[in-house]
């Protein structure tokens, strides 16, 4: 069973859809007793990241979070969800994240002008040649293109990039740290290929 | 790199699929869920659903479509039709919806799109425009292009982008029917002011305008189309195999 984090961030139509396509439980839910008896645990999110931050400290699930990924049981963050895991982002602004990966969020840098600033659309996804290709992406090949939406992206975060697309720079795709993963993209939206990677992050745990 | 997307649009009245389709192997060929797989399997990006229904009524049936369609195929559904209110917005968002355009909404309530954009995020808005040269200048046209609302398409685009509209569709109702192509001059002014994805829209007949849309306007992104995808003249596998040996970069 997978504990999809409910903070009143998001629409969840999508990603609870998907769960029951593959055929793998999933509840929704803001109650920590519900969700500490998954096996898994997601955190969604789309919008800006300071009210992210704030509804899920106001929802007290961050220390929920914080203690689902050391107890080792796999996380997975998407979008903003993703970069709540991250240290700080500078999101109109400076705010701390959950830091449970190293690494901070900045806005894609567009210096030429010359780039439509939210990123919408698909991208293809590069694996980093100097590591093992993570368990997410077992079934994902090298180009292959998921759907993004997204205006600031991950960096500093060398050791735990697990994925990159390219955006006039090469941006995090993805990241990974043991038991913590997160993806800039959005699986439930990525057709055949998404489909696949929140299969894989089923078969964790 | 991005790819550019290609987007089959199905106008869907009273939970049917409007135009027929002659898809060998398709159940049934109006349904619209059925339709939305079927692309979805064969390369489509996106789907616009389109609702013509004037009763509520109808507008029950298509929101059963909707939720049905977005529970079995998983790329980004946009809809559009009857989106006046933040509450139409709200409506198709919890039945899966993950963008909405707004199109004649808008025009009888401009703040629809900034309201919108705040609640949902810009990424959630897309403004859908028809327009029409009228001596000389570009017109916005309402009431799917029935209507002159003598408004000036690219201040009408300009003030849509700075309310929070994260992307536009630019239906041409010049080009729109007459399978010649996309409206180029058109599309090309209205890349000089956006900066947010530009969809394509009204013209398309045949795999070539695609390429030629895309070749000569590196500002579109997605070029949408209904007719020549329903009625199979163009599949969408083999327009992007084509588009993709032009070295225009697609999601294959």
């Amino acid at each position: 069973m997978t504990g999809i984090i409910d903070y009143g961030v998001g629409n969840l139509f999508s990603l609870c859809s998907s769960f029951a396509f593959i055929g793998e439980r999933a509840i929704v839910s803001g109650d920590r007793d519900e969700l500490s008896a998954c096996e898994r645990i997601l955190l969604p999110g789309v919008g800006a990241f300071a009210d992210a931050a704030d509804k899920l400290r106001e929802s007290g699930l961050d220390a929920f979070v914080l203690e689902a990924a050391s107890s080792g049981k796999p996380l997975l963050g998407i979008c903003l969800g993703m970069q709540l895991l991250f240290e700080r982002s500078y999101e109109f602004g400076d705010y701390a994240g959950l830091g449970l990966l190293k690494g901070k969020i900045v806005p894609i840098p567009d210096q030429n002008h010359t780039l439509k600033i939210p990123q919408i659309g698909w991208n293809a996804l590069h694996f980093p040649q100097d590591k093992p290709k993570g368990p997410l992406f077992r079934d994902v090949h090298e180009g292959d293109c998921v759907y993004f939406v997204h205006s600031f992206y991950a960096t500093d975060c060398a050791d735990s990039v697990s994925a990159t697309t390219e955006y006039g720079i090469e941006l995090t795709a993805a990241a990974e740290s043991g038991n913590v993963f997160g993806t800039q993209f959005h699986p439930e939206k990525s057709g055949t290929v998404g489909l696949k990677i929140l299969r894989s992050f089923c078969a964790l745990g | 790199m991005i790819t550019k997307r290609i987007i089959p649009c199905l106008d869907v009245r009273d939970g049917r699929v409007v135009k027929g389709t002659n898809f060998l192997g398709l159940r049934d060929v109006s349904s619209p869920v059925d339709l939305a797989r079927y692309y979805s399997e064969n390369g489509a990006d996106e789907l616009v659903f389109y609702d013509i229904t004037a009763s509520s009524d109808g507008r029950k049936l298509f929101t059963d479509i909707l939720v049905e369609t977005a529970s079995t195929v998983f790329i980004p559904l946009t809809v559009g039709g009857g989106i006046n209110t933040l509450a139409d917005f709200d409506r198709v968002l919890k039945c899966g919806a993950d963008k909405v355009s707004v199109n004649s909404g808008a025009i009888r309530n401009p703040s629809l799109i900034g309201e919108a954009a705040k609640r949902y995020g810009s990424q959630c808005v897309v403004l859908s425009v028809d327009i029409k040269r009228v001596d000389g200048t570009f017109h916005v046209f309402a009431k799917g292009g029935r209507e002159d609302t003598g408004k000036d398409a690219l201040e009408w685009i300009r003030f849509g982008l700075a309310e929070g509209a994260g992307e536009l569709v630019i239906n041409s109702i010049d080009t729109d029917g007459v399978k010649g192509g996309f409206d180029l001059p058109m599309l090309r002014a209205v890349c000089e002011i956006a900066d947010v994805p530009v969809i394509a829209s009204g013209g398309a007949g045949c795999a070539e305008d695609f390429v030629k849309l895309f070749q000569s306007i590196p500002g579109v992104d997605a070029g949408l189309a209904a007719s020549i995808f329903h009625f199979g003249e163009v599949r969408i596998e083999d327009l992007k195999k084509l588009l993709a040996s032009h070295n225009i970069p697609m999601r294959i």
